[in-house]
């Protein structure tokens, strides 16, 4: 029964999609590990790595179209949230690492024995346990989601200044954590990491793990952002979204649904940073920088925004993209394909990919419908 | 003149005054002394009005007599520069509250351009407006999630859209989105219903259809209506407030307000 | 007039008896020195340093450097310059083939001593005003007491009144420290280092000896009270001024974005890049200048303000026919559309003109410092703030004064009343954009003086830029006004405080917090217009 109820909140394109990523949950190590190398079926590790990565970022882009795509917020500094998931899961693999550091310290890391610094600061404490870092990625993002938002959405920050002040959130992080006196690790952030949970983190077996246990969360994410979107509570994000105003005449606490979403968003993306940390082996300051925020918008707009599906499917495709064209003789060019591909989807597809195919099917479904007069009753049931 | 003087500077000591002045606690929507201006142009100045529970009120008056400003500052979405709003009988100040708090205590409003959720399905946008808790927690798991179909319908069925129930709002016509907009009115059940140019953009037959609508609504509720058609405010068959220049200049039965010539200065014409 | 023209007599008359003394012979001291014996060269040093000889400071400074040779054979001194060649002491002639086992003359601590300090009297007699600048202030620091005779002979030659008061502020602060200095000398001293108000004043101030007398004690302290507030003062003034000077930058960069925000509603992310095209632009008038006229080059500026302009401006109206038209009542998407031309333009740059820093030189006039009441003004700075306020007021003026910005008013107020005015609302668009585009090219002109030209030039200001116009209140030039300064003056006086990233940082969040008291910035709109 319950099944049945959760199944009901999916659309075809949502089960396809749950489908497809819990299936490259469990094929894709599979294939890395049983396959002979010079089978076409086999998925080298480097691979497998990659689109963990994109993974992640499909992560980023989900918890992102939540809050745009449902709510109308466009926040250009989700990076930040994403970041800061990323150093709550680095702070925990350098205190893994332990005696094993350059400077062979048993508590502190190399980089503050570098700093000479002589005790380990207050808010690194803890993190030597993985379930207390584990709630630190959601923690820290969404406090200060929750705080930036509960200051903001009270007092009606909306639109364009909204979106310029997340921003200027994200910016104010970066200059932060480039300061060594920080104790982030300054510039260089936080690398070098030996073992996650016990495991070596270079391991095959450690990266396929790491893999399968991205594609899980994107599909939990997914399911989450799936029920939040389709209960009434989506209902009135999107009430919000096209009539904000109109929202609180009909007596909604605006700013409370507004600060819900937002701060789940950024516990979301902090997921997202926390697990594309160990695949990519570091976290520095660069990730707070306003572009990479932005960049995510784009994958979501590419993708279509408040479809979640197509938010997901723009992040995988157009990292892709851009691991295909900074990796080749293209590099140069990348940018220019990055600019026109914003120019683009604002200009031609303001839907995304998902929202152009929607629009197309139902008009198709229009036109099949003019034709036979009498449409059968089962079709119209999805 | 010093008590007066005193209670209009404390109108919170006023609210919980049991003596207060007859009006406050005979009226359930009470404004007095309302003044506001933006940017140095006043909008409102002075405007005293008290509508009782249960009485259906009209008010009319050239553009620019402040009737929308009166509204915004009765929602919340305007705060009055001096004066006193209160609601039910002296018991709540609506200046201290927001749009929120007071769609809350029961004052609904219907807008002048018609808005509804566009992207959203007619029978959702009386969904989102039915009565019961509005917290986010509410929608998430809650009550929200299990509202009847019957009532929707019934709601539906009263304001004649429920043929139109699956479709999107955005795609029905504009006098049906006013419908639609009086059907959330409806849903959400307020003590009083503040309604801005109901019939803008009718036909006849709707604007006859509407009044009678609306004499209906005000059997079990209080009821404000703006509007500047003079044969739908004879239809609505109520006592009528003319406002000019953000102030009460006539008020009484139509026939008397239509008589009174300053109203035919400003206003009617001869 | 007779006061000067007797003043020139006297000084005349100095000189006509210094004259004799200073052409006395170097023969007999260098006699002395021949004997290479510590007592003699002692004399020999001082001789040679009261001679005021052409060659004496060259003798003194061989002589310190175990550079002077003796002939044994014929007593004949000879000095070798660093790179060998050798010179005959007395008369200064090169000597192609010196003669063979010259000996040094030996030198000790003491008379090493003795030859750096005569030496230093001699540069105070230098005929370069800098040297004597120089070694009056090396007077004002050592405080040595050994120097004053030659000091106060130098000090009665001068006739450069810079240089004059400067001798007088050493002499002043040797007095104030000799031990031996009657007191109404050292009353009079620390006046004059009172008057020359500097942390260094303050150092000669302290070195006043302990047994001095407690009414010079009393009026030392007061003097050091009066020059550390002084300083303090002007440390406040220096922030100020450094505010300023941030404000007018912020304000360049914000003020076309001040324009198109404010009229068309439009976040346009491109702008920074508009800012590096103008800085661009400066550089190739440049390379024109340097290939074509470089005896011009102090006009390139004056050329490329013009041409900037225009230029960015036309890339301005491109974008806004090209992309942003499509997107009104979109601000979300323009903002990305436009990330997307700056993305675009960065690129573009970086293919064409590369990756690193372009020089972009400084003209004549944009170059050097001058004092002005003890607090040290660059010129390009201060031309960049008249600059930004010449932007600045003519752009007030074109806004009240041309049709194009009456109509830009009318669009801003409301736009559909203005189009059902007969106002071509897209060519306002258009042409508003295209001005906000150029003033942001003017920037680029500005900014290229004091900031790298690279094709990250406008990514620095973009935020900033935004900060300035959403704090000033959008649509309101006066508030982009006000904003840029405050914003510029509180970040100088938290970087002491804090250091410059905290204190940016500092500012961000306080913009943050900000925004929440006042959504709509300093001087916001109110009433119904906004909300249409």
């Amino acid at each position: 029964m319950i099944i049945r109820h959760l199944f009901a909140r999916f659309d075809r394109a949502g089960l396809l999609f749950m489908l497809i990523v819990g299936a490259a949950a469990v094929l894709v190590p599979l294939s890395n590990l049983l396959l002979p190398t010079a089978s076409p079926f086999h998925v080298p590790t480097h691979v497998v790595s990659l689109v963990g990565k994109y993974l992640c970022y499909a992560i980023l882009a989900l918890s992102l179209d939540l809050v745009w795509g449902y709510c109308g917020i466009l926040s250009l500094g989700h990076g930040a949230f994403f970041a800061l998931g990323g150093y709550a899961m680095g702070m925990y693999l350098m205190r893994q690492i332990g005696p094993r550091g350059v400077y062979a310290n048993p508590l502190l890391p190399d980089f503050m024995v570098f700093l000479n610094w002589k005790e380990l600061p207050w808010f690194w404490y803890g993190f030597d346990m993985f379930p207390f870092a584990a709630a630190m990625v959601f923690l820290a993002p969404g406090v200060l989601a929750f705080l930036f938002g509960w200051l903001t959405f009270r007092s009606r920050v909306t639109g364009v200044y909204l979106s310029i002040i997340t921003q200027a959130m994200t910016y104010a992080l970066l200059l932060a954590f480039f300061r060594n006196d920080m104790g982030f690790g300054g510039n260089n952030g936080l690398t070098d990491f030996k073992d996650i949970l016990g495991f070596n983190i270079q391991a095959q077996g450690t990266r396929l793990a790491l893999f399968s246990a991205t594609a899980v969360a994107l599909v939990l994410c997914y399911v989450l952002a799936r029920w939040m979107v389709t209960t009434a509570f989506g209902k009135v994000l999107i009430a919000v979204r096209d009539a904000e105003s109109r929202s609180r005449f009909l007596g909604y606490r605006v700013e409370h649904y507004k600060l819900v979403a937002f701060t789940v968003s950024a516990a979301m993306a902090g997921l997202a940073g926390a697990l594309y940390v160990p695949q990519v082996g570091i976290i520095n300051p660069s990730e707070f920088s306003p572009a990479n925020s932005i960049e995510a918008v784009i994958w979501v707009a590419v993708g279509g925004r408040g479809t979640l599906v197509g938010a997901a499917l723009g992040a995988v495709l157009v990292n892709f993209l851009k691991t295909w064209f900074t990796t080749g003789m293209l590099a140069p060019y990348w940018l220019f394909l990055l600019g026109a591909l914003f120019i683009g989807v604002t200009l031609a597809l303001p839907k995304g990919i998902v929202g152009a195919v929607h629009e197309w099917s139902d008009k198709r479904r229009a036109r099949r419908k003019a034709a036979a007069p009498a449409p059968q009753p089962a079709e119209q049931g999805t | 003149m010093i008590a007066q003087t005193l209670t209009t500077n404390d109108a919170s000591a006023f609210v919980d005054n049991p003596h207060a002045a007859p009006e406050v606690t005979k009226a359930l929507l009470y404004l007095d002394g309302v003044s506001v201006s933006f940017d140095g142009y006043r909008a409102i100045r002075n405007l005293s009005l008290y509508v009782a529970a249960g009485e259906m009120r009209a008010i009319i008056g050239p553009n620019g007599a402040g009737k929308t400003t009166m509204m915004d500052i009765v929602t919340g979405k305007t705060r009055p520069d001096e004066g006193e709003v209160l609601f039910d009988h002296g018991k709540h100040d609506l200046t201290k509250l927001d749009e929120t708090a007071i769609a809350n205590l029961g004052i609904g409003r219907k807008f002048q351009k018609p808005t509804v959720f566009e992207m959203h399905t007619v029978a959702d946008n009386i969904l989102l407006a039915m009565k019961g808790p509005r917290g986010p927690f509410a929608s998430l798991v809650g009550w929200r999630n299990r509202v009847q179909r019957e009532k929707i319908d019934s709601v539906l069925e009263t304001a004649g859209l429920i043929e139109h129930r699956g479709r999107l709002a955005g795609e029905i016509s504009h006098g049906q989105k006013q419908w639609l907009e009086i059907g959330m009115l409806l849903a959400q059940d307020p003590a009083i219903l503040l309604v801005d140019e109901p019939v803008a953009g009718m036909t006849d037959a709707e604007t006859e259809q509407t009044a009678e609508l609306l004499r209906d609504i005000n059997r079990q509720h209080t009821v404000i209506v703006v509007e500047h058609d003079m044969a739908f405010v004879r239809a609505l068959d109520c006592k009528v407030t003319c406002l000019h220049e953000g102030a009460v200049l006539s008020e009484g039965t139509l026939d008397k307000v239509a008589g009174d010539e300053r109203v035919i200065e400003v206003y009617l014409g001869r | 007039m007779p006061r000067f023209s007797l003043l020139c007599a006297l000084l005349l008359a100095c000189l006509t008896i210094l004259a004799p003394q200073a052409r006395a012979d170097v023969s007999a001291p260098l006699a002395r020195l021949a004997l290479d014996e510590f007592a003699e060269t002692a004399k020999a040093v001082d001789e040679i340093a009261a001679s005021g000889d052409a060659q004496a400071q060259a003798i003194l400074e061989a002589l310190g450097s175990a550079r002077l040779f003796v002939d044994p054979a014929t007593k004949a001194v000879y000095r070798r310059a660093a790179n060998g060649d050798a010179f005959a002491a007395a008369t200064g002639a090169r000597v192609p083939a010196p003669p063979a086992g010259l000996q040094t003359v030996r030198v000790n601590n003491r008379l090493r001593g003795a030859i750096q300090n005569a030496v230093g009297a001699l540069t105070l007699m230098s005929p370069d005003p800098a040297r004597r600048r120089a070694a009056a202030e090396s007077v004002f620091r050592s405080r040595d007491a050994s120097v004053l005779a030659p000091l106060e002979a130098a000090l009665k030659a001068e006739k450069d009144p810079g240089v004059a008061q400067l001798f007088a502020q050493a002499r002043a602060a040797v007095l104030v420290a000799a031990p031996d200095s009657s007191n109404e000398v050292r009353i009079d001293a620390i006046g004059v280092l009172r008057a020359r108000a500097d942390i260094n004043a303050i150092a000669a101030l302290r070195s006043l000896p302990a047994k001095a007398d407690a009414s010079a004690k009393s009026l030392a302290d007061d003097a050091v009270a009066a020059i550390e507030q002084r300083l303090r003062l002007l440390s406040h003034a220096q922030n100020v001024w450094y505010g300023l000077s941030l404000g007018s930058v912020l304000l360049l960069a914000a003020i076309g974005l001040a324009i198109t925000f404010g009229v068309m509603g439009v976040i346009n992310m491109a702008h920074g890049e508009m800012v590096m095209l103008g800085a661009y632009a400066t550089f190739m008038v440049q390379e024109a200048f340097r290939a074509y006229a470089p005896a011009w080059f102090d006009f390139s500026l004056p050329v490329a303000l013009p041409l900037a302009f225009l230029f960015t401006g036309l890339v301005g109206v491109a974008i806004e026919r090209g992309i942003i038209r499509f997107l009104y009542g979109r601000p979300l998407e323009t903002l990305l559309a436009t990330w997307g031309v700056s993305l675009i333009l960065q690129q573009a740059v970086r293919t064409v003109f590369g990756p690193t820093n372009r020089e972009v030189g400084a003209p004549s006039y944009m170059a050097g410092a001058f004092d002005f009441f003890g607090l040290s003004v660059t010129w390009g700075r201060m031309w960049i703030i008249v600059f930004t306020l010449v932007v600045f007021v003519s752009l007030l003026l074109a806004l009240k004064h041309t049709s194009l910005g009456l109509h830009m008013r009318a669009v801003t107020q409301n736009r559909r009343m203005a189009a059902a005015m007969g106002i071509r609302t897209p060519w306002v668009d258009a042409m508003t954009f295209g001005l906000g585009s150029g003033l942001a090219g003017v920037a680029g002109v500005a900014l290229s003086q004091i900031d790298n030209v690279s094709p990250n030039l406008g990514q620095s200001y973009i935020i900033d830029s935004f900060m300035v116009v959403v704090f000033g209140g959008v649509g309101n030039l006066w508030g982009a006004l006000v904003s840029a300064f405050a914003l510029g003056v509180a970040n100088k006086f938290l970087e002491p405080l804090a250091g410059a990233v905290l204190a940016k940082i500092l500012i961000l969040v306080l913009l943050i917090l900000f925004i929440q008291k006042r959504p709509r910035g300093l001087f916001a709109l109110k009433g119904r217009a906004v909300e249409a």
